[in-house]
């Protein structure tokens, strides 16, 4: 074995993915695969779900029944169903993996809406015999919608299709054409058979035509960088921290996750929506003051002035314009059992703020098949449509093309609790 | 790499602390189980960088079957009062009033009484609306589909299949009486991450996941703990031997096996966990026949 490099393990990047295809494309399989060839599945766990019992060794995605390995309750087994996103973690030595493995068919507008929320990148599977179905345009739609900023498209089944290189042309041709529409500017098209594992982990020698890298290179070396530090410094307050212990008696920490921008020891914030100003006296962690925090980070801010800051409140830089306000008007994914109707009431989550709203109007229901746009005055579940809310206090937000922390929120039913939209403001 | 980016155990560590604080802000009552192993210390670890400077503003909860490794006991009572942790230990003293063990009654029934049933009169007794657990995802298929915020009814049962869709980090903790939550901060997190992690930051763990000799009966392919006091645990024609060895995971001692191992310190230890080819479940015995992870948390195991 060679020599761990414990500094290089501390290099390794955190990569958020989302898969999405459709019935029969091959998912399982190139999900298969990546564990298998990455070793994100271990060996008791694919024994388990081999497919000839008397094999002592497996050693390929092919030789177990990956659809089993994936679906982890009693009731998919049974109904050889997938039920719920899963999410799987694999690593190579540049990065760790979370994917979050959406089923294909049912629903699949409230799973996919899920597990591509936290995704920096999708993987979309074409079969390379069937080429641009209506299924991908929705699907390429959906994530088009939630702002993905990274879209790879896994041209499947090349293996049944004479790995011809024509006919991944043209299949490219139609993505980028349809993603031009919808907005998806990074887009890497790759041809591959997950069931050979050609251009998944391995080149192959079957499409020397193809000069891209194979999937996993791709996975690798894809920028993760995304500019969040450097977008307008958004804090939402999730947390007051007053110790009032003998040690503590005047601390007030605000704590929270840092949604975008950076902070320095000294900056003047502004608490939105009160807009009372201060100065950042020390941000403080558990391993030491910093003396700059930036997105992503968990923290505690302490200030200089004892101004009023409670759980709801965001903090900003001091001098940046923004207005709170008492409209909002969003893409919404319907997820709840009932339909949301004109004139209704929720409550939306909105970073660490919750409120009640009104639904003011619906401007229009999108039909998820033609994409057009139609009048509506309800949205049924796994329906999407804009709609417009009131909100019960005024609110300062971004828009989720701008911001996807702060543009976006959950609808929660008042009466039954449950989770019932997923908004993206406009 | 720009200087504005965190490594991925840096963005897992961000990511569970907004988890553990939005608990706090969101519910009454909140408890941490804590079960003395490796990612017990890891999520014990978590929230005291969540709330820093502050102290740990809820309980620890053990949930002790009695049968814990005496390695465990020891370095639960000393970590506890180093990091000034607020400890509550409750067991179920009915049924090990009886005499419950894993031996005559079968693995299910005790771990039903001693841990499920334990667990929830303890967060019964205690009025908790919420409870941490230190599970990850990548442990066992029916966690893969687990939310961060689990529900649970009145009877602390699990209904994988009307769970809330989880979205963006916008969690739901809304509930009605009766009701409480399940938290998985750590979800995840894979068990190489919780390795490197610990080693990063010197975390203290039970002794136990150093490999060391030890008596050992050599049953299968299992290792399990010899212990003198329990003499009766040896079958017919076996007899205890020396063997280098170490645990991965740590449970109840009549139910937990050890690995070969040579590795001594931390070092050694994400080294083997980098090259394992066999899942750490693999050495607990709850976890074998079909479903029962599933089937334990329906009932209400954590």
């Amino acid at each position: 074995m060679s020599e761990f490099n414990f500094e290089l393990t501390k290099e390794i990047e955190l990569l958020r993915l989302v898969t999405v295809g459709s019935v029969d494309d091959g998912k399982s399989t190139l999900i298969g695969r990546l564990l298998v060839d990455t070793k994100g599945a271990f060996e008791d766990q694919l024994m388990a779900v081999r497919k000839k019992k008397g094999t002592r060794h497996v050693s390929s995605a092919a030789e177990v029944d990956l659809a089993m390995l994936t679906d982890g309750l009693s009731a998919e087994r049974e109904q050889g169903i997938t039920i719920d996103v899963a999410y799987r973690y694999f690593a190579t030595p540049k990065r760790k993996f979370i994917m979050a493995d959406c089923p294909g068919h049912e629903q699949y507008t409230r799973n996919m809406v899920t597990g591509s929320s936290t995704a920096n990148a999708a993987i979309i599977l074409v079969d390379a015999r069937h080429g641009v179905l209506p299924q991908t345009k929705r699907h390429t739609h959906i994530l088009g919608l939630l702002g993905m900023p990274h879209l790879i498209v896994a041209i499947n089944k090349m293996d049944l299709v004479d790995y011809d290189q024509a006919t991944f042309e043209n299949i490219r041709k139609d993505m980028e054409d349809y993603c031009a529409k919808q907005g998806i500017k990074d887009l890497i098209c790759i041809p591959m058979s997950a069931l050979t594992g050609d251009m998944v982990t391995v080149r192959g020698d079957k499409m020397d035509w193809y000069k891209g890298d194979t999937l996993l290179e791709t996975l690798e070396s894809m920028s993760v960088l995304d500019d969040l530090d450097k977008q307008s410094f958004r804090m939402p307050v999730q947390l007051v921290n007053r110790p009032q212990t003998a040690d503590l008696p005047d601390y007030r920490g605000f704590m929270g996750t840092i949604a975008s921008g950076t902070v320095k020891v000294g900056d003047a914030v502004m608490v939105v929506p009160s807009g009372k100003t201060s100065t950042v006296k020390d941000i403080v962690t558990f391993d030491g003051k910093l003396e700059e925090a930036f997105a992503l980070q968990s923290i505690t801010l302490t200030l200089n002035d004892e101004i009023d800051v409670s759980r709801g409140d965001m903090l900003i830089h001091d001098g940046e314009a923004v207005e709170a306000k008492k409209m909002l008007t969003a893409n919404v994914c319907w997820i709840g059992d009932e339909d949301l109707e004109n004139r209704n009431k929720y409550i939306i989550k909105h970073a660490c703020s919750e409120l009640k709203v009104l639904v003011d109007h619906i401007d229009y229901k999108t039909d998820i098949h033609t994409l057009n746009h139609e009048p509506s005055d309800r949205l049924a579940m796994n329906e999407i449509g804009q709609v417009t809310f009131k909100l019960q206090q005024a609110l300062v937000f971004d828009s989720y093309a701008d911001n996807r922390s702060t543009g976006s929120f959950i609808v929660i039913d008042s009466f039954t609790n449950n989770t019932v939209g997923a908004g993206m403001i406009v | 790499m720009s200087q504005h980016k965190l490594t991925q155990l840096k963005a897992l560590e961000a990511e569970s602390i907004q988890i553990i604080r939005e608990v706090v802000a969101q519910f009454r009552n909140p408890v941490m189980l804590y079960s003395v192993g490796k990612d017990s210390s890891v999520l014990v670890h978590l929230a005291r960088k969540a709330f820093y400077p502050a102290p740990l503003p809820f309980s620890l909860l053990h949930v002790d079957t009695g049968y814990k490794f005496k390695e465990m006991y020891e370095f639960r009572d000393a970590f506890c009062k180093e990091i000034g942790a607020d400890l509550i230990v409750r067991r179920n003293e009915d049924a090990i009033a009886k005499g419950m063990n894993p031996k005559e009654f079968g693995v299910a029934r005790c771990c039903g009484a001693l841990k499920t049933s334990g667990l929830l009169d303890a967060l019964e007794e205690g009025g908790y609306d919420a409870a941490f657990g230190g599970a990850r995802r990548d442990e066992e298929r029916s966690r893969a589909k687990e939310r961060v915020f689990s529900m649970r009814d009145e009877f602390g049962q699990w209904d994988p299949k009307n769970q809330r869709p989880e979205l963006w980090s916008l969690y739901n903790g809304r509930i009605h009486d009766g009701e409480s939550v399940r938290v998985f901060p750590i979800s995840n997190w894979t068990e190489m991450d919780i390795w490197s992690y610990i080693r990063d930051e010197g975390i203290p763990i039970v002794p136990l996941y150093f490999a060391k000799e030890r008596p050992m009966i050599e049953r299968g392919n299992m290792l399990i703990p010899y212990y003198e006091e329990n003499k009766d645990q040896l079958l017919e024609g076996e007899k205890p031997t020396m063997v280098m060895s170490r645990f991965r995971t740590l449970g109840c001692s009549p139910c937990t096996g050890a690995v070969r191992s040579d590795a001594t310190n931390m070092d050694e230890i994400v080294i083997e966990a980098a090259a394992a080819r066999r899942s750490e479940r693999e050495t607990r015995i709850i976890d074998h026949g079909s479903n029962s992870m599933e089937d334990k948390k329906k009932e209400g195991y954590f």
